[in-house]
């Protein structure tokens, strides 16, 4: 008994002690790592990815995949920036229509939002697997994107806009803050609501669940609107981060995000994980590549290192459920 | 010779099979007789090599031998045909036989030719009319179980093992098996029959096993055994005698159902429900009886709204008409089923029993719009109590609990959204004999506060201990209805034996 019960709090614990063994690896390797303006650094970078990854750990909890959240936030990123400079123009009427700040930001999210709930519809009303629902997304939303900005960059948004991505708010940069209100509501909603057990039952067993009397179709909607939302979140970041909306900005983020996901311990055939667990998954992420990059190690031979990390991290999970 | 001696099986505690010991010689049809639950496919899930954990020994021509999987019993000879049928629809009939056994030429390449030609051959040999190349997908039903045998037939096997194989096959079909089987009898060849269908033993059958309960309690020829004997056979067992005094219920129909009718899109077979009519008074208890395919679980499906498109006919809850379309207006019209499979339909095994309690009521938990830990705990221990839930905590995931106290978790997650209507479906499959007489007793004390409850079972004793009143079901018909004073063993299981062959 007490065997098996030191095993499992290692085994709840295993991604803090790898992530605290990589740090003390890389401080005695690079002596930037272990620095104040170096750990701003890790978290500005990494504060996107656990914006996505939080929507994605819901999806992956009903037993679902996003995979078109890096198109999504690249829309939602170009409509935000081209409301904010160009507005519209309604031809005709000679009307024209210009977006104070809070108005693109809303705009934007309200377009992740839309096809967040256009995923979840696809995927409740016809059936259509999530693998390929959101994948026909991933590919839509690009190419709404590509029409949107005619395929080039919307730049100069203005230092008001900017603030939000290279601004400071009481000492804290503003892009950690807003991660951090991200991961709070989320902990809220799936430890203290119902919407967050129907979660969870979902992807336990979703026969159990339709028959328990809940509405899968409607949760599962609610909670591809709540990623698409969290995506065109992340896209005002990166778009106000660099001060310009990128037509192929977020391509891959998907799969940073399903790798935090499954690195944080979510199981992918749903119903088992956490949201602490998720965001364990991006800082190790994070740390990794920042880690990599402080040692000079090339780009190409991080992209192999990441695969192995997220190969390693799925072996042991599973090692772990097994032992249970 | 197979020779299975003092065979033992157990699922997760629960006894299956006991000491199981039995001949079947060849040049004999021998007929394994048994309920549901008796242990029969089981033990013909061992023979076969399907389950190779297991007590005892096998013997096949005197020589002990134990099986890893299928394929190994397949080449010593020992092939079964199962129940639900095991073909890939989307290839042809040929590619389908010889699965796992292709034949190769010298480079690895598949001998379409002479596969083609050897299953021509089986398929002249079983009398089937159709191109070895047309897909599975394109059989009707009965075709398909043709083919299973044909399949059997090509590994050349001593023991043939048949488990229901007419459930789904014509009155042709049958005969054109049957003379397949004597053919198989005169090779030599030893066939293990199982069937509900009786008619069918005493045609094909030379010797009978009766299983009850995991164990063997009898065996011997069939000549000089009639119906009425075998139907005492299989059931014979008396369930310990419930305290039935009393009974009382009420004159209100709390549910009234009214030509239900249900077609599925199964290949255009028959209806799965056929103009089912009948009436529940609160506080009764209607026991629903019927074999494998009669329509029980679908009926009881139906009435939960989970098939709103095929599903025709009025229901109606005190009176009043109710258009169930989901589970979830079922349960708010005061309808709750628990369901045949706990582990697959029933329960979210990787979540905790206080959270499976309280998923279909999450409202009774929630304060100012977010769950509240301590009343969650205050209705899991309330349903601990009262339906003597044994579990460390309310804390404990669900899948460590044993199956009746899983079973009640279910139970209790029905209760607690104060329903009006308990269908219960199966409800103490793959529990022990304690844990059952426990579910018989919550179910007697339940209807006596007033809940009206429907127990579908496929096992006589059962149905015959708990119900006021019984409905027989037979290819998705009522067929019998009677009151628990009237019913027996014997005018039961004639109303649900089907009546197509």
């Amino acid at each position: 008994m007490s065997i098996s019960k030191y095993r499992a709090t290692l085994s709840r614990f295993q991604s803090s002690i790898a992530l605290f063994v990589l740090c003390l690896a890389l401080s005695i390797l690079s002596d930037k790592f272990l620095t104040v303006d170096n750990g701003w650094n890790v978290l500005r970078q990494i504060s996107v990815n656990v914006c996505i990854s939080v929507g994605m750990t819901l999806v992956v909890l009903t037993a679902g995949i996003d995979l078109s959240v890096g198109s999504v936030l690249a829309l939602s990123g170009a409509v935000a920036a081209g409301l904010l400079k160009n507005g519209i123009e309604l031809p005709g009427n000679d009307l024209f229509i210009g977006f104070t700040l809070l108005g693109t930001i809303v705009a934007g999210l309200l377009t992740g939002g839309f096809l967040g709930f256009f995923n979840g519809a696809v995927i409740t009303k016809f059936k259509v697997p999530p693998f390929v629902a959101t994948l026909a997304m991933l590919t839509i939303a690009r190419g709404l994107t590509m029409l949107w900005t005619k395929g080039y960059p919307i730049s100069s948004l203005g230092p008001s806009f900017g603030y939000i991505g290279t601004g400071w708010f009481l000492g804290i940069p503003v892009l950690v803050w807003i991660a951090a209100v991200i991961i709070a509501v989320a902990l809220v909603i799936t430890n203290k609501t119902s919407l967050g057990r129907y979660i969870y039952a979902i992807g336990g067993n979703e026969n159990a669940s339709r028959l328990s009397g809940i509405n899968i179709g409607k949760v599962k909607v609610i909670v591809y609107t709540i990623s698409g939302v969290l995506a065109a979140l992340g896209g005002i970041m990166v778009t106000s981060r660099l001060d310009s909306a990128q037509p192929n900005a977020g391509i891959s983020y998907e799969l940073d995000a399903i790798a935090a996901v499954v690195i944080g311990g979510t199981s992918l055939s749903g119903g088992r994980g956490t949201i602490m667990g998720t965001v364990l998954g991006a800082v190790i992420i994070g740390v990794l590549n920042n880690g990599l990059v402080l040692l000079d190690v090339s780009p190409f031979w991080q992209q192999v290192v990441k695969g192995f990390v997220i190969l390693l991290a799925v072996i042991i999970d599973k090692a772990n459920s097994k032992a249970e | 010779m197979l020779v299975a001696e003092k065979i033992g099986k157990r699922f997760a505690g629960v006894v299956a099979l006991n000491e199981v010991s039995m001949e079947l010689p060849p040049a004999k049809v021998t007929a394994i007789i048994g309920e549901n639950g008796a242990g029969k496919s089981t033990l013909m899930k061992i023979l076969s090599g399907v389950y190779p954990e297991y007590e005892g020994r096998i013997l096949l021509d005197g020589k002990e031998v134990r099986f890893s999987n299928p394929k190994e019993a397949q080449e010593k000879g020992i092939a079964i045909i199962h129940q639900e049928l095991n073909l890939i629809p989307d290839l042809s009939i040929t590619e389908n036989i010889f699965l796992g056994r292709e034949i190769t030429n010298g480079w690895d390449m598949l001998d379409k030719k002479s596969m083609r030609q050897k299953t021509q051959e089986l398929l002249n040999r079983l009398k089937l009319e159709v191109s070895p190349d047309t897909l599975i997908r394109d059989l009707k039903v009965g075709q398909q179980q043709v083919v299973e045998i044909a399949k059997a037939l090509l590994t050349d096997s001593q023991v043939i093992i048949m488990d229901e194989p007419t459930s789904a096959i014509s009155d042709h079909e049958v005969e054109v098996l049957f003379s397949i089987i004597e053919n198989l009898r005169n090779d030599g060849k030893t066939i293990v029959y199982i069937s509900h269908k009786l008619d069918e033993l005493f045609r094909i059958a030379d010797r009978y096993v009766v299983l009850r309960d995991g164990q063997v309690t009898e065996s011997g020829s069939m000549e000089g055994v009639n119906h009425d004997a075998i139907i005492k056979k299989m059931v014979g067992r008396e369930i310990k005698a419930l305290d039935r005094e009393q009974r009382k219920f009420g004159e209100r129909e709390i549910l009234q159902v009214q030509n239900l009718c249900l077609e599925l899109n199964n290949g255009g077979r028959q209806k799965a429900l056929d103009k089912v009519s009948f009436s529940l008074r609160q506080g009764e208890i209607l026991g629903i009886f019927g074999l494998m395919g009669a329509g029980r679980t679908e009926l009881l499906e139906c009435i939960l709204g989970i098939h709103p498109a095929g599903c025709s006919g009025n229901i109606l809850v005190n009176g009043e008409v109710v258009k169930l379309r989901s589970p979830q207006e079922a349960i708010k019209s005061g309808i709750v089923l628990v369901p045949e499979d706990r582990k697959k339909d029933g329960l979210v095994l990787g979540l905790d029993v206080k959270t499976n309690i309280s998923l279909s009521t999450i409202r009774r938990i929630l304060q100012s719009g977010f769950l509240n830990r301590n009343r969650e705990t205050k209705l899991a221990e309330e349903y601990t109590q009262s339906l003597r839930i044994k579990t460390p905590s309310p804390n404990q995931q669900v899948k460590n609990l044993s199956g009746g106290n899983q079973q009640k978790v279910v139970l209790a997650r029905c209760l607690a959204t104060n329903p009006k209507v308990l269908m219960l479906d199966e409800p103490t499959r793959g529990i022990d004999a304690n844990a059952k007489n426990e579910i018989y007793k919550l179910i007697l004390e339940l209807s006596q506060s007033g809940l009206g409850i429907i127990v579908v079972s496929s096992e006589l004793p059962e149905i015959l201990a708990v119900s006021d009143r019984i409905l027989v079901m037979s290819e998705g018909k009522i067929t019998a209805e009677f009151s628990a004073e009237e019913a027996n063993e014997d005018n039961i299981l004639k109303a649900a034996i089907p009546k197509t062959i």
